[in-house]
């Protein structure tokens, strides 16, 4: 699917989010201003009309993605604040996160993949298969509470929640990151043990090269293409982790703000923040395509996208 | 799964051990009314957050009611919940991906355009949304969890469909007569019923965590519902003085996440062409 076709898709399911919401936007809007006050049929009627409520489907479509281009995501029902300033404003909280927690399985899972790939069959092999084991039954929600009652509670050593120094940022990423290390690790691994039966290797091995020149050198250039293909998907996972993260660790991100908005109602802040991570995430992948093309020239797109 | 397969599974741990786990856990929920449990939504404030005692082998919450009793009670909506979504994720999927494989052409671009724009999302994202908008209940976690989880499935079955389409016993049986849906629903969906079951068993974990994290944000089961979700959640107000009731249910969904996993392994491996048949 190409780019504009796929933000065109984003949009429109963005769009009907709001349909499905119970509850009518004029009314909640002139409820807000009243003070909570129910107000009369008419003046809801007037505002409907003001607003273009009445409007076929298609034509509010237009409006909303033509506003949204713009970088006008609407009001919030509750405060009556620019929803798109506001994601704006959290957006570098929640992608410091995401993106520290990303680093971090990347530096721990491809250097243990690697290990377990070259010592199989020994203990570290059978340690790193029981982490990723663990890593993929362990949630980021039983592990973040967990690290809290350690490190921050008996230990003490770092603070439970608060967004500022460096010191927070720890215990939210390591939660974040656990599974997706865990993840890596084992795709390294499969990787580069498929890659270490190659004719290739023989030949690198064969010429003189030292063990860790070869696996460093050879094997791992070739063995690292699966593991950026995926490294889309893990932060769109980290980006939805980062929804549960943030609502534990009271980390002021995007995340946290949804979720409040979710029980506050307040649907347009949901459906605004559907539309951005949703677009982030597109451009993601976008760049992943284009690492992997620079990383492996056999590859071409001949300009599609996915 | 026949006898031979549980047998083989025997000789591997990993899968035994995943086996057992599984197998536990749907016979606690299956037996929780018979068991000599407490009732688990009964409130008694006079015996909030008590410690374990033989009477309470893993203490009291906030409200007074016996963690090991919701904890048991819990097992059955998890699994309840999460099987529900599994049949209807799967059913979906079948249906989207088998239509794909099986005629191609429009019929295919038309539903793997939908596939692919609902992959544009991450899928704890939309699931959050679609959960936040219809309202916190565990019937919305359950439709938000299915919406978002069928597209990748529907990739799947579509290129096993795809690839069996085209085998000799396809073109035996079509040469003989036989309809689209004898085709499909007789020889090719028995010929790929084997990743199929992996694909389903794999998934299991993945839904229960999906489910867990939605009703940990409060959005799934509502109280006084049993959830280990939402029982970690609220444990979390009392972690310094109880922190056995956040274990608990953490572990819980930790061994059950693991349990399906390790099966889904195990017959994966069994079920594996160079080793089948």
């Amino acid at each position: 699917m190409t780019l504009p076709l796929l933000l065109l898709g984003i949009s429109i399911i963005s769009f009907m989010l709001l349909n499905f919401a119970p509850g009518d936007a004029a009314e909640i809007t002139l409820r807000r201003q009243n003070g909570g006050v129910t107000p009369s049929r008419e003046a809801v009627a007037d505002l409907r009309q003001e607003l273009g409520l009445n409007d076929s489907l298609p034509v509010r479509y237009g409006r909303w993605v033509s506003n949204a281009v713009r970088g006008d995501l609407g009001e919030s029902y509750r405060s009556g604040g620019s929803i798109a300033t506001e994601l704006f404003r959290r957006l570098p909280a929640t992608l410091l996160l995401a993106a520290t927690a990303l680093a971090l399985a990347v530096a721990m899972g491809i250097p243990l993949g690697v290990m377990a790939a070259v010592k199989r069959g020994t203990w570290v092999d059978t340690a790193c298969r029981l982490l990723a084991l663990v890593g993929a039954a362990v949630p980021s929600y039983v592990l973040a509470p967990a690290l809290m009652l350690l490190f921050a509670v008996y230990l003490d050593w770092l603070p439970a929640i608060g967004y500022g120094s460096p010191k927070t940022l720890i215990l939210p990423a390591v939660a974040l990151s656990f599974g997706t290390m865990a993840q890596l690790m084992r795709l390294t691994r499969a990787s580069l043990l498929e890659v270490l039966g190659h004719d290739y290797m023989r030949t690198a091995r064969a010429k003189g090269l030292s063990d860790s020149v070869v696996v460093w050198r050879h094997g791992l250039k070739n063995a690292l293409l699966p593991v950026v293909t995926v490294l889309g998907t893990s932060m769109g996972y980290l980006l939805g982790g980062a929804v549960i993260i943030e609502t534990i660790f009271g980390w002021p991100g995007i995340g946290q703000f949804v979720v409040t908005g979710i029980f506050q109602r307040d649907y347009p802040v949901v459906q605004g923040f559907v539309l951005y991570v949703a677009i982030l995430f597109s451009l993601v992948n976008l760049a992943v395509d284009f690492t992997y093309r620079w990383l492996d020239p056999r590859i071409h797109f001949g300009g599609t996208f996915n | 799964m026949t006898l031979n397969t549980l047998r083989a599974m025997r000789r591997d741990p990993g899968s035994f051990l995943g086996f057992a786990i599984v197998a536990v856990v749907i016979l606690a929920a299956l037996l929780a009314p018979l068991l000599p449990l407490d009732d688990p939504t009964e409130l008694d404030l006079k015996r909030k957050l008590l410690s374990p005692s033989t009477e309470h082998l893993l203490g009291t919450d906030h409200l007074g009611r016996d963690e090991l009793s919701r904890l048991v009670f819990g097992a059955r909506t998890t699994l309840l919940m999460s099987a529900a979504s599994l049949v209807i994720i799967m059913t979906m999927a079948s249906v989207v991906g088998g239509l794909s494989g099986y005629y191609g052409g429009w019929v295919d671009s038309g539903m793997m355009m939908v596939v692919d724009l609902l992959l544009a999302f991450p899928a704890l994202i939309l699931g959050v949304a679609v959960a936040g908008i219809l309202g916190p209940s565990l019937i919305n976690v359950m439709i938000a969890v299915s919406v978002v989880w069928w597209a990748s499935h529907a990739r799947v079955i579509r290129g096993m469909v795809l690839s069996a389409r085209r085998r000799e016993y396809v073109e035996a049986a079509r040469a003989i007569g036989a309809s689209d849906t004898r085709i499909v629903v007789f020889h090719i969906s028995r010929n790929i019923v084997g990743p199929f079951v992996v694909l389903a068993t794999l998934d299991m974990g993945w839904i229960i965590l999906g489910i867990a994290g939605l009703s940990f944000l409060g959005l799934g089961a509502q109280p006084p519902t049993p959830e280990w979700g939402a029982m970690l959640n609220t444990s979390r107000s009392y972690m310094q003085t109880s922190p056995l009731l956040l274990l608990a249910p953490g572990v819980a969904i930790f061994l059950l996440v693991l349990g399906f996993n390790l099966l889904g392994d195990g017959i994966r491996d069994l079920l594996d062409p160079t080793t089948y048949r």
